[in-house]
């Protein structure tokens, strides 16, 4: 069947359009590039520095600390047997990237959110983008990420905000507008200026709906890992990718495994986080 | 503002809430007089509040009533801009607060306006004492201070203790003290109440609305109350606003609400309502017959024989209540020489004039004689028989007084000096 309209060239134009930003932010993008990479591998080598085990039994308080008893100890031993199976320098590169492009999410994707929950304006532009950015397959990201960034740590990065913070920008909106509507009548009411209303009621009880949304961004960003490997971004990722390609079952799973250990203390840690307050005789809506 | 305002505290003039898009043609349509059916059918729009004018006296309890879907709760957040009204004057102390700037309004808000929710709408991540404070908070007074008031404002409503507890570990009842309180801690004029006591238990609210007149006689607040209950509304208003359809169909005090309805909506609003909660002793007393105590006993009897009673209050020439004769203790007083004072039943019935009924049915059925009202100065205001106390419980106005008082001058009778 031949063609009763002319077929439009969009990807010449996507093309076009990608060549022309490269070329016009591509030096600034460079140094911005340069200045994150250097963090990243920067971070990873000092937590390098700390041997294994002792760096293990920190990882290990700190969940102690924001969550329990039971966290910590899995924790403890899961990144021990990590050590014990050898993938403890590519453990460490994942975390750093991982936690690196969820702050990304975070500082982008919470302010949006909270903007989102008050303007209805802003929530009609922000929401069909938030369709795009989870649905588009994530591979796509990585072609563009590739042209401004070269390959490495940062597209992986890249990729990985952009594929992590929808869930951290539409929870954040909902747990706000879910907060019931006589509290905000009683907060107007009262005189309260919308700085005030925002942070002394919306926020805090949001709380845990923001909580959630921001450990849905964890586990995702854990997801993109894999994915960024194939631009060259290192850690228990690369391992995975490279078993895939070798066709090594058995190195697979170590490294799957590896990976399902981090994602496991990760989310019970995060959860922990979000429904403290609960636990503590306090709220919930 | 001019002078006819002067001293009242909030004067509505025509104000209108038209909810939806085409507002202006919806304006049009209430102008030209027509109803809120018909200016749904050709715009679309709801028309909320219509056209409702009032004004509320300082310190007094203006009660706003209606079912529900008749505007009251739209109405009131009208007074506050929690609702932006699409027309009409609201002025507070002769300001109005339709023109107020963002500033302004949450200055007024701040200052002037308290309010309590239905659903007591506590934060309930924080304490009972943080949120009692948190008008102040927000005015950035310091944290001491705000304390300070908070805790007063809270041993007000009766919750001192209770600072460091969390809404959800209280009672509605307790929770909604908590609002009142929260409400009080500014200090406001005005105290709006949506619907404050609705979501309470019967008991409960019935403890609630004395403890808000006990507060309000302290305080000397104006409060603007809504509710959907007319034993509610008649119990503690000044004044009723009846709403219906987003209009008030009669504004009066609740006797006139009662006993004259403007309309029949009205009427069947009235209805069903307990009288016996609401006539009080004031409403069906009759004219009492007494004699000076001073005129002796054969005075008292031959009064007693003209009027055909069997016995006759005694009062002093201050018409003070000193108690009651019968015609045969009079009889008997005559033959062996004694005054009235000797044969005076003094151990009477006696109760106010502001008794409601109720409270009336144990009294009257005990007594031998009928029942005194007096007032707090030992006068003899009137006396209660039985048949118009059943009369008025019917809903026969003949055994009504409108104004709740009756003439009682002492009788004199011709030809006997």
């Amino acid at each position: 069947m031949d063609k009763l309209l002319p077929r439009l060239p969009f990807a010449d134009w996507i093309d076009t359009g990608v060549d022309w930003l490269v070329d016009t932010f591509g030096t600034g993008l460079d140094g911005f590039a340069d200045v994150l990479e250097g963090v990243v591998e920067g971070s990873v080598d000092i937590l390098d520095l700390v041997p294994s085990i002792l760096l293990a039994f920190i990882f290990a308080l700190i969940a102690g600390i924001i969550s329990t008893r039971k966290i910590a100890f899995f924790s403890l031993i899961g990144l021990l047997f990590i050590d014990y199976l050898g993938y403890w320098f590519p453990m460490l590169q994942m975390l750093t990237l991982v936690l690196t492009s969820v702050i990304f999410a975070l500082v982008i994707g919470i302010p949006v959110g909270i903007l989102g929950s008050q303007k209805a304006g802003v929530r009609k532009v922000v929401n069909p983008i938030l369709d795009l950015m989870q649905t588009m397959p994530a591979f796509v990201y990585l072609i563009p990420a590739i042209f401004f960034f070269n390959i490495g740590v940062v597209p992986g990065v890249v990729a990985s905000v952009i594929f992590a913070m929808p869930p951290t920008i539409r929870l954040t909106m909902l747990g706000i507008q879910q907060v019931p509507k006589d509290l905000i009548e009683a907060t107007e009411a009262f005189g309260s200026t919308t700085w005030q209303r925002l942070f002394k009621i919306q926020i805090p009880l949001a709380k845990p709906t923001i909580m959630a949304g921001i450990n849905q961004s964890i586990m995702l960003a854990l997801s993109m890992v894999v994915i960024a490997s194939m631009v060259g971004a290192p850690g228990l990722g690369e391992e995975v990718y490279r078993s895939v390609t070798q066709l090594k079952t058995g190195v697979g799973v170590e490294t799957g495994l590896s990976i399902v250990i981090v994602a496991i203390i990760l989310d019970r840690v995060t959860q922990y986080a979000g429904n403290r307050k609960k636990k503590l005789g306090g709220h919930s809506l | 503002m001019t002078e006819e305002y002067i001293n009242k505290k909030i004067v509505v003039k025509d104000a209108t809430k038209i909810f939806g898009k085409s507002s202006g043609r919806a304006i049009q349509m209430l102008k030209d007089g027509k109803t809120k059916s018909e200016i749904l059918k050709a715009t679309g729009a709801t028309v909320g509040v219509k056209q409702v004018s009032f004004d509320v006296n300082e310190g007094e309890i203006f009660v706003i009533m209606g079912l529900s879907g008749s505007g009251k709760s739209t109405l009131v957040r009208l007074l506050n801009r929690l609702i932006d009204p699409t027309m009409g004057q609201i002025l507070l102390d002769g300001k109005d607060i339709v023109q107020m700037n963002k500033e302004q309004l949450r200055n007024v808000r701040r200052k002037k306006i308290g309010m309590v929710f239905q659903n007591f709408a506590l934060f309930p991540h924080k304490t009972i004492v943080e949120n009692t404070e948190y008008g102040l908070e927000i005015q950035g007074i310091s944290k001491k201070e705000r304390n300070e008031k908070a805790t007063e404002s809270l041993r007000l409503v009766g919750l001192a203790g209770y600072e460091d507890q969390y809404p959800k570990q209280l009672s509605g009842g307790m929770q909604q003290r908590v609002g009142l309180a929260r409400a009080l801690a500014n200090n406001p004029d005005i105290l709006l109440m949506d619907e404050a006591f609705s979501a309470l238990d019967p008991l409960i609210r019935k403890d609630m609305q004395n403890e808000l007149l006990q507060l309000h006689h302290d305080m000397q607040k104006t409060i603007i109350f809504i509710t959907h209950d007319l034993d509610e509304a008649l119990r503690i208003g000044d004044r009723i606003a009846l709403m219906k359809d987003g209009e008030i169909v009669q504004i009066g005090s609740p006797e006139e609400i009662l006993m004259s309805p403007s309309n029949e909506y009205v009427e069947r609003f009235v209805e069903d309502v307990d009288l016996s909660k609401v006539l009080t002793a004031g409403h069906i007393m009759k004219k009492a017959d007494t004699v000076k105590v001073d005129r002796g006993p054969r005075v008292a009897l031959r009064l007693m024989k003209q009027l055909g009673i069997s016995s006759i209050y005694v009062v002093d020439n201050a018409n003070r209540l000193l108690g009651a004769v019968t015609a045969q203790d009079t009889l008997e007083a005559i033959e062996s020489e004694k005054s009235l004072n000797d044969v005076l039943i003094s151990d009477l019935p006696m109760i106010s004039p502001d008794t409601v009924l109720t409270e009336l049915f144990d009294v009257v059925s005990t007594a031998s004689i009928p029942v005194a009202v007096i007032n707090e100065e030992q006068k003899l205001q009137g006396i209660i028989i039985r048949g118009a106390l059943i009369g008025a419980l019917s809903g026969d106005n003949d055994f009504i007084n409108k104004d709740g008082t009756v003439d009682s001058e002492e009788q004199t009778i011709t030809g006997v000096k």
